[in-house]
């Protein structure tokens, strides 16, 4: 047995053995919906568990807290995790969006700062790149940051900040000059939350749940040690961030972000679930539907095995990397819209209702997958990215 | 049931090589000029430029070195086929190729030796499989061959024979005491009649009924039993891998097309490649043409290394045709009132897709037979 498979047996029998009971309440299903401070102490006592079991952040470098070995064992970890459906773990946005990119091209006081905390689970990371008034423009940040002395002034307002009630840090995008172009004013901050200044107000999904914040800065100063990189330099590190958060780039930590909802789930749904009388899974336009999904996703992981040969992917080498979002959540929007369709006439009931199937799962997963066809770039300016940057269309 | 299905991916550096030349080749000796002029010979393709692809080595990459073939298989064939769809180059390539195939998995040695040769000396094969009901069950065969004087005589009909003119050796599908079975025939035996050319969507295939009353063949030249089903088995692979191929250059040919019309016409002032209505399929066409090319070369993989294919073959031909159907038909819309005359190349991509779309199963039948074998029967 190599070395792989042998740890691959290590961490199945890991995870079986010491993954928490299920809670008395519905976990959330991401990073993304973690809307009580119960389900938040719940998920970071796992990250925290899995932390010190040596299972995350793997291929970081072991001075900073990671564990120093090839990204594959990290990657079993990973599908070890979606296999057996362990919670996931929240720190989402420090392990695998600000924690690569500090290691990437933060300072050596950075990494020593940030990355312990990170894996650890004992720093938790928000972003702040969007605003109330350009969701998917982010290049039109109005945020300003004022330098004063060893100090940055911050005002305005930042928006959708997932884990925003429980962040120690933020990434954040801010203006320090307005007089230049819009992409040239920006700059990146490490900023921290638990300043004067700053509050954070909880958004109600259209779940009825909590999960986001909006974050208020009122005359917030932080320490100008926070910058990252030069003044003005905030956009090309922004996107340098969306390709860690896009997958677009190796690095990341590692752990589950997500319960991963994948075809399968709703292949089980199908057998239990009856629509006019009989088992869904027996309905031809069901069958039919359900291959495609099948056929989709089949397709999307061999892209991913496929990305790795060069030769096949002369054409457009950037196609499957930049796509991968945009097929990703918008599949599993389309599957989880799909899975209301197997209940019948009991597709109505809610979160809550006792006859509601697996407790309104269904539901409520279809309502959260707009989190992701929505957050970090719409579907739509996804599909400009692609088109622009893959196809060669013209911008709009 | 577990879908954790394979996810196998290999390419060579030989294909890679082959891929690379065939590009260039079918990018140089196909423009869209000469396709258009073979809509109008009888064969429909360019004699020259198929004697090239025989001394390149192509049409025979498949046939074993013992007899002068390239010891290939089909992993390498989808480097040719791909490019062709791409040019719309018509080429009885596929057809040959499942000759090869069926006889390659079927035949006896003899039937290897005298009619492998024939492929690599340049000889067109093809197979008549198809009858006038449309079924695409190869089983379905009505067609019947009875035993006479220590051979077989034929009767019935076959349609949708690609080919079927210019071909030289014709195998077809019959019935033998109710059992399916193949025909090896030589293309000259064929009566006076026999043949008669059908009009298809795609005006760059050609396509024939073929008429088999009285036709005598001997017994050396019938393909029964085991034989017969693995011949069966391998000319639906390869049909499926190859089309699925051909279907992913085609989806790849004429989303280039699209792209460069919306980069250069304007409208209400703009690029009409800046306006998201028109973008977005774009992008939806890229995805359906990303994701077949990774189900094909998956195929091909698996075919490669000797494993069941049959999920991932099937999977590959829904995949790469609806990618080209919905392409195809885009591609219309988007070239605005151009797209509506003939004069514009994105019809011959659309007749291409409907073509390769209803051979051998369109995607509706692959994602039944899928069904029963990723969901269970019902």
């Amino acid at each position: 047995m190599s070395d792989l498979d042998e740890f691959r047996q290590e961490v199945r029998a890991w995870l079986e053995q010491n993954r928490p009971p299920p809670p008395e309440f519905l976990l959330p299903e991401s990073f993304m919906e973690v809307g009580t401070d119960a389900q938040f102490h719940y998920l970071r006592d796992w990250q925290r568990k899995v932390y010190d079991a040596g299972y995350l952040g793997m291929s970081w470098p072991m001075e900073y807290g990671g564990g120093g070995r090839p990204q594959a064992y990290q990657n079993i970890v990973n599908a070890e995790m979606a296999r057996q459906q362990v919670p996931f773990v929240p720190n989402t946005i420090g392990l695998n969006w600000a924690g690569p990119l500090i290691l990437a091209i933060g300072s050596e006081a950075d990494k020593h700062r940030y990355i312990p905390g990170i894996l650890s689970g004992e720093d938790i990371w928000c972003q702040g790149f969007s605003e109330p008034d350009n969701g998917s423009d982010l290049a039109n940040c109005q945020t300003r940051a004022i330098r004063d002395g060893d100090e940055y002034v911050i005002t305005g307002s930042k928006i959708w900040t997932s884990l925003g009630s429980y962040a120690k840090y933020m990434i954040l995008l801010a203006r320090t000059d307005p007089a230049v172009p819009k992409h040239a004013g920006l700059s990146y901050f490490l900023a921290p939350m638990h300043v004067p200044g700053i509050e954070v107000r909880p958004i109600k999904k259209l779940t009825g749940e909590f999960g986001f914040t909006q974050t208020f800065f009122d005359d917030a100063r932080i320490p100008a040690t926070c910058l990252m990189g030069q003044e003005g330099e905030g956009w090309k590190i922004a996107m340098l961030t969306l390709t860690f958060e896009r997958g677009a780039a190796g690095g990341q930590a590692g752990g589950l972000s997500m319960m991963p909802v994948g075809v399968d789930d709703v292949v089980q749904l199908a057998r239990t679930a009856t629509r006019d009388g009989r088992p869904a899974i027996e309905d031809p336009l069901v069958r039919d539907r359900l291959v495609q999904f099948l056929i989709d996703a089949q397709g999307d992981r061999l892209s991913g095995a496929r990305a790795r040969i060069r030769a096949l992917c002369r054409e457009y080498p950037m196609a499957i990397g930049l796509s991968g979002k945009l097929r990703g959540s918008e599949h599993r929007r389309a599957l989880c819209q799909f899975a209301l369709s197997l209940e019948g006439a009991n597709a109505v009931r809610w979160v809550g209702d006792v006859d509601a199937q697996d407790g309104g799962k269904w539901q409520r997963s279809y309502f959260n997958a707009f989190s992701a066809t929505i957050g970090g770039g719409t579907s739509q300016v996804q599909a400009n990215i692609v088109a622009e940057r893959v196809l060669g269309l013209p911008k709009d | 049931m577990n879908h954790e299905l394979n996810q196998l991916m290999t390419f060579s550096e030989e294909q890679s090589m082959l891929q690379d030349t065939a590009m260039t080749f079918f990018s140089d000796k196909s423009p869209m000029a000469a396709v258009r002029a073979q809509i109008e010979t009888r064969d429909g393709f360019e004699r020259g430029l198929w004697n090239e692809m025989v001394a390149l080595g192509w049409t025979s990459l498949a046939v074993p070195e013992q007899q002068g073939g390239g010891g290939l298989g089909l992993a390498e064939a989808i480097c040719i086929a791909e490019p062709m769809g791409r040019h719309l180059c018509s080429a009885p390539f596929l057809s040959t190729q499942l000759f090869v195939q069926a006889l390659l998995n079927g035949g006896d040695e003899g039937q290897h030796a005298e009619y492998l040769s024939r492929i690599v000396g340049g000889a067109i094969g093809t197979v008549a499989l198809f009858e006038s009901d449309g079924n695409w069950d190869l089983s379905s065969i009505a067609a019947r061959a009875e035993r006479d004087r220590g051979g077989f005589v034929l009767t019935g009909s076959k349609s949708l024979v690609t080919d079927a003119e210019a071909a030289d050796i014709v195998l077809a599908s019959v019935r033998v005491d109710g059992a399916p079975a193949l025909a090896i025939i030589a293309r000259d035996e064929l009566a006076d009649g026999a043949l008669r050319r059908e009009i298809v969507i795609d005006e760059t295939r050609r396509s024939f009924a073929m008429n088999l009353d009285g036709l005598r063949i001997p017994v050396l030249r019938m393909i029964e039993g085991a034989a017969a089903a693995r011949a069966f088995a391998s000319i639906r692979n390869a049909a499926l891998l190859l089309l699925a191929a051909e279907a992913s250059g085609g989806t790849a040919g004429v989303l280039r097309l699209v792209v460069d019309y919306l980069n250069t016409r304007t409208a209400f002032g703009r690029k009409i490649g800046s306006y998201q209505a028109l973008k977005h399929p774009c992008v939806e066409m890229l995805i359906g043409l990303e994701r077949a090319r990774s189900h094909v070369y998956h195929a091909a993989s698996l075919l490669a290394a000797g494993a069941d294919a049959e999920i991932a073959l099937r999977m590959a031909k829904a995949q790469a045709c609806d990618a080209l159907a919905f392409a195809g038909d885009r591609a219309i819309q988007f070239h605005g009132a151009f797209g509506f005359t003939y004069e514009c190349d994105a019809q011959l991509f659309l007749r291409r897709a409907l073509w390769l779309q209803y051979g051998f199963g369109d995607a509706g039948h692959h994602r039944r037979h899928l069904a029963n074998q990723l969901l269970g029967a019902t």
